[in-house]
């Protein structure tokens, strides 16, 4: 089917800002995913998948500048013993980053994968992208690989020591960034992966992840405060027998971000759990989009999406579950929630399941509301004053999201920044 | 059904509800009339537009609106976003009006009716005759007589046959008559409200249905009146290669009452044919109406071939503060359902509610589900959709609840089953939840273990274990929603009752 003109010439103009780096071993890949991007056109707002986000400010051909939040708050994690790589404005910064060495992980620079003859990275690049396109399009993942201009690829053969921090510094009112990252977790490997900062004024950040038989990564990201920044982000997962995957996503400011995460479970017993707070205040536009595939026996995958909404800020959750024929005795769990702060905000939802099997228990379930009057009502009666007590509801209500995350350390930090967003508003 | 009969069963669903979608599979309204039809001829154009509204015998401005929505549709594309698949239809490789050469000149009463189509509805078990007693209906003798009367509008093809009991809520203010009547003997009702609810230019289907629709129930009820009797529309398809496109019109003034019935079948063939309806309710200050369906069109056999393709919008608008409005819908027919029964909550505290159980089998889809809009202050609606799945059929929920900024205090409550016998079947729920102010609450749900806690308390108080007290917690539920059916549909619905929720998924 033709594309629709203005999809057409949006795409058009998008392409025409930028050139495709001079990749080597994956210039094959880039051009295959150049040519998905002209077939499927950048996403437009009659587009059934971006019916709650619009997707303009995302696809056009300039960024929209976004000015530099400036505190004097550390950065997240600072406290942590980490290996470091910074990105500024989406280029590799080699001064601010550690040495990349650690053992039982190897990391290397996306453009030295060919030099190095790296074959797993080639195998991966834009391939679980590709196959993240069906049955719904991601044009703007495939624009990634194809233009992405810098990245890692992290090859994880043993349990490293300590977590990989991967930190996006954003000093330029301009940037626009595209990175794309490869992981592949060798079978029973461990690892944990940490994103966060703002990382530009427009980022297009795209991961994909394979994870062999009984591999393990634990991922949590922070994305910055930076109130005019704009986001998308894709993650693709693909999972043997008893991998394990568990990502944690924490939202606070940006004035748009769209979260995409897609998860194929593909041998038996893995086990997916993605999850996300949010909190947003003001011109806040939050979109988590999850897509699930079992596509295994007696596999587990986990939604959990909470996400705390004032002064018109806007939530949206579109999560599916997608059980293949055969994929027997799964069970799938999705929940989203939203708490409205006041009248203005606004919760915009579409949890599905599609299920192919008879032997499964998936359940989902999303509400709205306001904070719970009785439960105010029995703290202030205790003697807590109206804003503590809001507080405390508020963080209760974003406490199953946090519980996801399986390091208690880290789950404080997140706690702490949660709190500390908490008080700022008061 | 040997496709469900070779269908492992997994441990957890029990027997009586296997056997039930089995029966539920069998369809028992397959045969057709031998009658003398008459036709217009095959596609659709605006001379067909033109022809189908002289047969009415309709006055200019209604045929001046077909010709204007026929012309809409030429401009607008069939929808692809439902989980459904059928070959592409030919629309102009049907025939869009059909009636029995015995209704030429309309009858002026029952009696004057061919027989032959008396005995049609007879042996459907609908029949056309003022009795008190329902036929099929076992104990209703001992019932008083008031409680037992149904008004029944009969539709064959494309034309009403005729409307019972007439007479009777002629007294009590309510017109009940078939549309094309209404067009003639009330112009000024239906001018007033036709396609104030699904408007001529609302989607593919309602388009072509306002361009051809050829018959279709009418009823008004005045202000302050409750219906002394059940209102029904029985549909039957019997010529082949014809589409149904009826046309049905509610209107409940101030403070009335209606409960209204809807009936379908139609001959086993082996093409498939086309059925697309519209249905509006406009439902005033403190008026109520209830409407039910037991939907069984045929099915089409086991392999797909043949059956009803069932397009249908369905819309209340609850206009008036204080109204309300029940869907309860039994869908069992259909190769292909793309339905969704859709309220409006435009009134302050009114109130819309949607039951459904949808059962398909051997090669059926159905993507069903409702649209609640909160557009008013303190309103309410309530979705139970349960969804069974067989042998390889695809079953959909598709809804929308929608929470306006104005629509203050609001409360929704959806819960959606989905229960799948054997593996080559499929359940799938795509509901859309847009909250856009905070003093309104929305939970949707998909799972069967939330029974009501006290109720669960209680039973298990007096030492039923925990499985026995949800059991019947659940089917105590369901029941109300077969319940809520009239007693005709409920025996057909009755069937269904043992179908335990177990095993389900959301």
């Amino acid at each position: 089917m033709a594309l629709p003109q203005p999809n057409q010439t949006a795409t058009e103009e998008r392409l025409t800002s930028l050139t495709m780096p001079d990749a080597g071993c994956t210039r094959k890949a880039r051009e295959a995913a150049l040519s998905r991007v002209r077939e499927m056109g950048l996403p437009g707002r009659r587009d059934e998948y971006w019916k709650y986000t619009r997707p303009d400010t995302l696809v056009s051909a300039e960024a929209p500048p976004a000015a530099v939040f400036h505190n004097d708050e550390p950065m997240l994690f600072s406290e942590f013993d980490r290996l470091k790589i910074v990105f500024v404005d989406g280029v590799f910064s080699p001064d601010a980053s550690d040495e990349l060495e650690l053992e039982g992980v190897k990391i290397d620079r996306l453009e030295d994968i060919c030099c190095k003859d790296i074959h797993w990275a080639k195998e991966l690049y834009g391939v679980l992208e590709a196959r993240g396109q069906k049955p719904v399009q991601r044009p703007l993942a495939a624009l990634n690989t194809a233009f992405a201009t810098d990245g890692v690829a992290i090859h994880v053969t043993g349990k490293p020591s300590k977590p990989i921090s991967l930190i996006y510094r954003h000093e330029s009112e301009t940037s626009d960034a595209i990175l794309h990252h490869i992981v592949r977790v060798e079978t029973d490997a461990e690892v944990t992966i940490l994103e966060n900062g703002p990382a530009a004024s427009r980022f297009n950040k795209c991961m994909e992840i394979d994870i062999a038989d009984g591999g393990t990564l634990h991922h949590i990201r922070a994305q910055g405060r930076d109130h005019q920044r704009r986001a998308a982000t894709h993650m693709f997962t693909r999972m043997g027998s008893e991998a394990v995957y568990k990502s944690f996503t924490l939202t606070v400011n940006g004035v748009l971000t769209r979260n995409e995460q897609v998860v194929e479970l593909t041998g038996d017993d893995a086990v997916a759990h993605v999850s996300g707070a949010c909190v947003g205040d003001g011109d806040f536009h939050h979109d988590d989009t999850v897509f699930i595939t079992h596509d295994a026996v007696n596999c587990e995958s986990r939604q959990v999406f909470k996400k705390v909404l004032r002064n018109g800020a806007t939530g949206v959750f579109q999560g599916k579950i997608l059980v293949k024929e055969g994929a027997q005795k799964t069970d799938g769990y999705q929940i989203s929630q939203s708490l409205l702060l006041d009248d203005d905000s606004q919760f915009l939802a579409k949890p599905e399941l599609e299920i192919y099997a008879d032997d499964v228990a998936c359940s989902h379930g999303s509400t709205s509301g306001a904070i719970d009057e009785t439960a105010l009502f029995y703290l202030r009666s205790r003697g807590v004053p109206t804003e503590d007590a809001t507080d405390m509801l508020t963080l209760a209500f974003l406490a199953e999201a946090v519980e996801e995350i399986e390091d208690e350390d880290l789950a404080d930090v997140i706690v702490s920044r949660l709190k500390d967003w908490l008080a700022r508003r008061r | 059904m040997a496709a469900l009969d070779q269908t492992q069963v997994k441990e957890g669903v029990d027997q009586e509800t296997v056997d039930a979608v089995r029966e539920v599979g069998t369809y028992k309204y397959g045969w057709d009339t031998d009658i003398e039809m008459e036709y217009a001829p095959k596609g659709v154009n605006p001379d067909i537009v033109r022809l189908i509204s002289e047969k009415n015998e309709e006055p200019e401005w209604m045929t001046e609106w077909r010709l204007a929505a026929f012309e809409r549709w030429t401009k607008i594309d069939e929808p692809t976003w439902a989980m459904v698949h059928y070959p592409k239809i030919d629309f102009q490789d049907q025939y869009y009006y059909a009636r029995p050469k015995s209704m030429e000149v309309k009858p002026k009463s029952l009696d004057e009716v061919d027989p032959k189509l008396l005995a049609t509805y007879e042996k459907l078990g609908i029949p056309l005759k003022e009795q008190m007693i329902l036929a099929g209906v076992e104990g209703a003798e001992n019932m008083p007589a008031e409680g037992r009367k149904v008004a029944v509008d009969a539709v064959f093809d494309s034309v009403s046959v005729g409307t019972t009991f007439q007479e009777e809520l002629k007294k009590a203010g309510v017109i009940f008559c078939s549309i094309s009547e209404a067009i003639k003997e009330h112009p000024d009702l239906v001018k007033k409200y036709l396609g104030t609810v699904v408007p001529v230019s609302d989607n593919f289907y309602a388009t072509l249905n306002s361009a051809v629709f050829s018959d279709g129930s009418f009823v008004y009820v005045p202000p302050g009146v409750r219906c002394p009797m059940e209102l029904s529309t029985y549909f039957r398809i019997n010529a082949e290669n014809t589409g149904q496109f009826e046309r049905t019109l509610i209107i409940a003034d101030k403070g009335s009452y209606v409960s209204y019935l809807e009936g379908c079948t139609a001959p086993q063939r082996d093409t498939a044919q086309l059925h697309a309806a519209v249905v509006e309710i406009i439902v005033e200050e403190d008026a109520e109406v209830k409407y039910s369906t037991v939907q069984n069109w045929f099915p089409g056999d086991e392999n797909g071939k043949g059956g009803i393709y069932n397009f249908v919008t369905k819309r209340a608008d609850c206009r008036g503060d204080r109204s309300k409005v029940m869907w309860t819908q039994v869908e069992t027919g259909s190769a292909v359902t793309w339905k969704y029964p859709s309220c409006i909550l435009r009134g302050d505290d009114s109130q819309g509610e949607f039951y459904s159980i949808a059962i398909t089998n051997n090669m059926q889809q159905a993507d069903t589900g409702t649209k609640m809009v909160h557009l008013g202050k303190n309103t309410k609606s309530r979705i139970v959709s349960k969804g069974i799945s067989a042998g390889k059929a695809q079953n959909t929920y598709r809804g929308l609840v929608s929470m306006h900024p104005k629509a203050k205090n609001s409360r929704n409550y959806t819960q959606c089953d989905s229960l799948l016998i054997g593996d080559k079947c499929g359940a799938h729920t795509v509901p859309y939840i847009e909250v856009r102010n905070n003093s309104s609450r929305v939970e949707h749900e998909a799972t069967t273990s939330k029974v009501d806690d006290d109720q669960l308390f209680y039973c298990r108080q007096r030492g039923m274990d925990e499985e026995e007290a949800v059991a019947l917690v659940v089917n105590g539920f369901c029941k109300d929603v077969l319940q809520a059916l009239p007693m005709e549909f409920a025996m057909e619905a009755q069937q269904l009752v043992a179908i335990s929720l177990e095993g389900s998924v959301g």
